[in-house]
């Protein structure tokens, strides 16, 4: 680990003052379950760490207008311990719990799983975020069998790492951020993400001073809002996904309405799934709905050498998400 | 006078209890210090620079900018390092105050590299290049010829590493002309080895070796290797202690490989299901020497036709370990899991089919007898059903077996038992305990030996200054160490019992030691507490020798050698996502007579959840073009988790024809089977073969597409 400098500020004001315009110079630490790691390994070596510790008002969930608002620095037990959350977002909760650590679930927070830095074994070794030697993709010429199906013509194929990407984009979240002129900027989630295309940019939207604050979810204005996240892990307990799918859709007698589903582990950002959601509309929640939407959902997928085996696993997650969903 | 052959089953008061691990308390409270807890005053921290290269020449190191930093107090440099052979190889190391100075330091050491090409995959055969190792016996290709029906496919089990969780190292110090080394290793009589003497410039009858607890070793942890080499010259270097222990990554990658073993194998049967033919082609690496595992076919060695071609592939990977059963495991699977196959081309079913082919092993009784109390245990019959699951729905469940054998006969081993005149009792042994228990089985063999109870007996092991005993390494030691504290107890009770005889109005010949007294054979009342008669002995101690050498210790019973398990795995498939869920897995095992059936069952359940974890999950991955590791963690790098396990059932044999054939080891044996039991069972349980460990759900997933069984 490099030396830096460490601070704590009490307001965000102070925080993104202490920022830098750019990447790499400064880094924020929530949790630290991903940050502590990548500053050891070297991955990360900034001048100097923000701690949000010390934010009150990034901590807490409640009821605003514009529906619920979870604090970017509320911990994952906090979140699926919450009993509104717990009621009527299954998706988040699944979500968490498979993370399947109490350790990771009780220090890690919902800005900090949002922001995590991928766990491609390429960048974790120190070749950068798209993996390259030289003019190579050592991503493409070697063991990629954990990297991405879809969005592979583009030079990132690591998979984005949140499993709370998907279901909030799915639910139809707002990620809120803050810069240094105090400005607040929402970012409907299914923009948050975004794919590098060069080494110099990152994978979300947020720019190298700005910090998340919070995350809000929609009221579903009385309706019956179904939602389920599936996910495909090897271990039964503390393990990555190979693949998640969450969905959501309004039920109005029987039938699904304005289904969102969205898959993870398979692209650089979370795969929204458009079309397999369109076959959800007015259908009948049954098995036979459910394959469906799982093979369009596998529909248009590009594997790399080592993990055309997702595309099958595309399939089971988004027919078990939905027929979870119903049931 | 007392006998030193073991007791028979009515005179043991501890021999074969299931007592409770001494040191359990000291290791569940974190007062056990491992070589990590020891630090010593002044001491300096000490990390090593690595080659980020598969293979390159080195063409100069420059230690200067890390000699500058403040807190640095040591510089070490291979000199003779003119090439390195793979990613992680050390080449130089530095000593700090700090464990983050020397951090610091190691990145600025520059090392001049002209890389050079490098081969790290091991699973093609066409790497290999030269005359195989060929072997052959019968008539293959007749026998072949006459088969009713053969059956040929490929099998593989990748390189995976010990995954200690204490890694390898040592505190080093060296004072008044002597070395103290506090390593983890497997090998405390053994340790202070020339190498270790040379690097420090001390003698080896002046180095003072202690290890009192072992977080792992495996087979990985006999030598003192480079790091503690390394820390030795550096603690002479400076002048201060050193502490040098491998952080994680370099733990996974330079620390001990399993050697991988892919195959080629056909099997030739009758029609009624007895084996004739059996030819294997196997390929593998070791790193850059060494050989793949080559013991085929693996238990059934008495198939009369077999061919045996051996392919060595030389990669740029860290060097091959001893692992748990070296080769063992391997073999097992691809042996076991050809067998299987073939019984399943004879629509037959395997606990028929590997019964009915018992003969061909070394201990054909002892496997029937193990095999029809395993699918009890499993309910086997209940449960049982040809190849493929036929129930509805995407859960398919499946029964899988498997058979191993190993050696086990006790090593070298000497004891001093002391008796003190106020009846205290010392055992002393340059043993080590890996958590095995072996300090525990050495108080109740000296306990019940004196008829005392337990804590009568104090027992020191894990120093070079106690009486030499053999490294834990082949299911040696407790046959080893019971036994020479068995000799050295009962010469020490002989000793104590001519000095009361006379007293007791007999001779020696006629006293044993039972309940806390030496008493008369024929008149039990005639008797002296303990300590009455260890005042008899006069003001010094008497200290006896007991000295156990394999040959002799075979040839008296005390310890014996061939142990033979059977394990049957109970697990689920999910074929839409490829996860295996182990339900259930039986071990049934023998190991001659058991000294402590609690920590013996330990033993095995212990290896199971290290067999599952090889099975499901242990894989190293190397990146072929620039040959690193790219798993060198425990997040990629996984172990099972107690989820994981399901339910383990243990079953030792014991009794008539077992107790009587001396103490055999256990540590290894049944960490062999489960790779072939639990890739057995997931073939029953989806119809078809996964080729090659681990069962990930991407080879389960592809495999099943490969056969239609899913699109
Ligand atoms: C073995 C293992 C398995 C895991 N499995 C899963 C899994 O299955 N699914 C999953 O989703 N996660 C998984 N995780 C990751 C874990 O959920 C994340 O490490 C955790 O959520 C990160 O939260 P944190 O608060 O500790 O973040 P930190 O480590 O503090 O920060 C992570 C990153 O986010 C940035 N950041 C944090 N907060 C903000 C903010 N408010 N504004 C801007 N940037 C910010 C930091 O600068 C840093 O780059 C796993 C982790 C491990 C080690």
């Amino acid at each position: 680990m490099k030396a830096f400098e460490y601070s704590a500020p009490k307001s965000l004001k102070d925080a993104t003052a202490l920022l830098s315009s750019s990447w790499g110079e400064t880094e924020i630490l929530a949790g630290g379950t991903d940050l502590v790691t990548s500053l050891k390994q070297g991955i990360a070596a900034p001048k100097r760490v923000v701690s949000l510790r010390n934010i009150r008002e990034l901590r807490g969930v409640d009821n605003s207008r514009q529906g619920l608002r979870i604090g970017a620095m509320t911990t994952l037990e906090e979140i699926a311990q919450n009993k509104q959350i717990k009621e009527a977002y299954p998706a988040i909760v699944t979500a968490i719990s498979s993370i399947g650590s109490p350790q990771i679930i009780s220090v890690g927070t919902i800005g900090g799983d949002l922001c995590q830095r991928p766990r491609c074994w390429y960048f974790r070794n120190g070749f950068g975020l798209l993996g390259r030697q030289g003019e190579t993709s050592l991503v493409r010429t070697g063991d990629n069998r954990y990297h991405a199906i879809f969005g592979t013509d583009g030079p990132a194929l690591f998979v984005s790492p949140s499993s709370l990407g998907p279901p909030l984009i799915a639910l139809g979240a707002t990620i809120t951020a803050v810069g240094p002129d105090g400005k607040k900027r929402d970012i409907p989630a299914g923009q948050f993400f975004q794919a590098p295309k060069s080494e110099s940019e990152r994978e979300t939207a947020l720019k190298s001073n700005e910090i998340l604050t919070a995350i809000t979810i929609p009221s579903a204005g009385g309706r019956s809002l179904a939602n389920a996240t599936y996910e495909v892990r090897h271990r039964h307990g503390l393990d990555w996904p190979y693949v998640t799918a969450s969905v959501a859709f309004q039920r109005e007698n029987g039938v699904a309405r304005k289904p969102q589903l969205v898959l993870g582990h398979v692209a650089p950002v979370p795969w929204v799934s458009a079309k397999a959601a369109q076959a959800l509309e007015g259908g009948k929640l049954d098995e036979a709905t459910a394959k469906r939407c799982g093979d369009l959902a596998a529909e248009g997928a590009k594997p790399l050498s080592g993990n055309a085996y997702k595309i099958q696993l595309v399939k089971t997650a988004v027919k078990r998400a939905v027929l979870a969903a119903a049931a | 006078m007392p006998k030193a052959e073991w007791p028979p089953a009515e005179k043991r008061t501890l021999i074969g209890k299931p007592i409770d691990r001494a040191d359990g308390p000291a290791k569940a409270t974190g007062t056990a210090k491992y070589s990590y807890d020891i630090n010593r005053p002044n001491m300096l921290w000490a990390k090593v620079v690595t080659s980020p290269h598969p293979h390159a020449e080195v063409a100069g190191i420059d230690t200067s900018a890390a000699e500058k930093l403040e807190g640095v107090k040591g510089v070490w440099k291979d000199e003779a390092a003119k090439e390195v052979n793979y990613v992680g190889q050390i080449v130089a190391a530095v000593a700090a105050t700090t464990e983050e100075i020397a951090t610091e330091a190691v990145s600025l050491v520059k090392v001049n590299y002209n890389p050079l090409e490098h081969q790290v995959v091991d699973s093609d055969p066409e790497l290999f290049k030269g005359d195989p190792n060929k072997r052959d016996q019968g008539n293959v290709d007749e026998a072949f010829g006459k088969a009713d029906v053969t059956h040929s496919g490929n099998y593989g089990v990748p390189v995976i590493t010990h995954c200690c969780l204490e890694p390898h190292g040592q505190v080093a110090e060296i004072r008044d002309g002597e070395m103290y080394v506090w390593p983890s290793t497997q090998n405390v009589s053994g340790y202070a080895d020339r190498g270790l003497s040379e690097a420090a410039g001390i003698p080896q009858n002046k180095i003072h070796v202690d290890c009192q607890y072992m977080g792992g070793g495996f087979g990985s942890k006999f030598n003192p290797g480079k790091w503690g080499t390394i820390s030795a010259a550096l603690a002479k270097q400076t002048g201060r202690p050193v502490k040098l222990l491998l952080d994680r990554d370099l733990e996974l990658m330079i620390a001990g490989n399993r050697p991988s073993g892919f195959s080629k194998i056909k099997v030739g049967a009758t029609k009624d299901g007895k084996v004739t033919a059996f030819e294997s082609e196997v390929w593998g690496t070791s790193g850059m020497s060494g050989n793949p595992p080559d013991l085929m076919p693996y238990v059934f060695d008495k198939i009369p036709n077999q061919r045996r071609i051996v392919k060595r592939i030389q990669t740029n990977r860290g060097p091959a370990q001893a692992w748990r059963a070296p080769r063992h495991p391997q073999n097992c699977y691809l042996t076991l899991a050809a067998l299987a196959d073939t019984a399943a081309a004879l629509k037959m079913d395997e606990l028929e089919f590997f019964t009915k082919n018992l003969d061909l092993t070394a201990r054909p009784d002892v496997y029937k007898e193990e095999l029809e109390i395993a699918a009890r245990l499993v309910n086997y019959n209940q449960k049982k059903h040809v190849r493929g699951d036929k129930t509805p729905g995407p859960i398919k469940r499946g029964l899988g077996i498997s058979v191993h054998t190993w050696g086990g006969l006790g090593h070298d081993s000497e004891c001093d038992v002391t008796v003190s005149p106020d009846g205290s009792v010392e055992a002393k042994i340059g043993t080590q305990d890996l958590g095995t228990g072996t300090r525990t089985v050495i108080q109740q063999v000296v306990a019940d030996t004196l008829g005392l109870p337990l804590d009568a007996v104090k027992v020191q092991i894990g120093k070079n200054e106690f009486p030499r005993s053999g490294g834990s390494g082949g299911s040696t030691t407790i046959g080893g160490v019971s036994t020479s504290s068995r000799l050295a107890a009962t010469a020490a009770l002989n000793a104590v019992c001519e000095a009361v005889a006379q007293k007791l109005g007999t001779t020696a010949e006629n006293l044993e030691a039972a309940g806390g007294a030496i008493r008369q054979v024929d008149k039990p009342s005639n008797r002296i507490s303990w300590k009455d008669a260890c005042a008899a002995l006069g003001v010094m101690p008497i200290t006896k020798r007991g000295t156990q050498t394999r040959n002799e210790g075979k040839a008296k019973g005390f310890t014996n050698e061939g142990v033979g398990g059977v394990q049957i795995a109970d697990v689920s498939v999910d074929i839409e996502t490829g996860v295996v869920t182990l339900n259930e897995m039986v071990a049934v095992q023998d190991c001659g007579l058991i000294v402590n059936l609690k920590l013996t069952e330990s033993q095995v359940y212990g290896a199971l959840i290290m067999g599952i974890t090889y099975a499901l999950y242990e894989e190293a991955v190397y990146d072929p073009k620039t040959g690193r590791m790219l798993n060198a963690d425990m997040e990629f790098y996984r172990l099972a988790g107690i989820k994981d396990i399901g339910l383990l059932k243990v079953h030792m044999m014991t009794g008539k024809g077992y107790d009587d054939r001396g103490v055999i080891g256990i540590g290894e044996p049944p960490v062999i089977s489960p790779g072939a039991a639990i890739g057995n069972a997931v073939a029953n349980a989806i119809g078809v073969r996964v080729p090659s460990l681990p069962l990930t759900p991407d080879r389960i997933i592809t495999a099943l597409q490969k056969e239609g069984s899913i699109v």
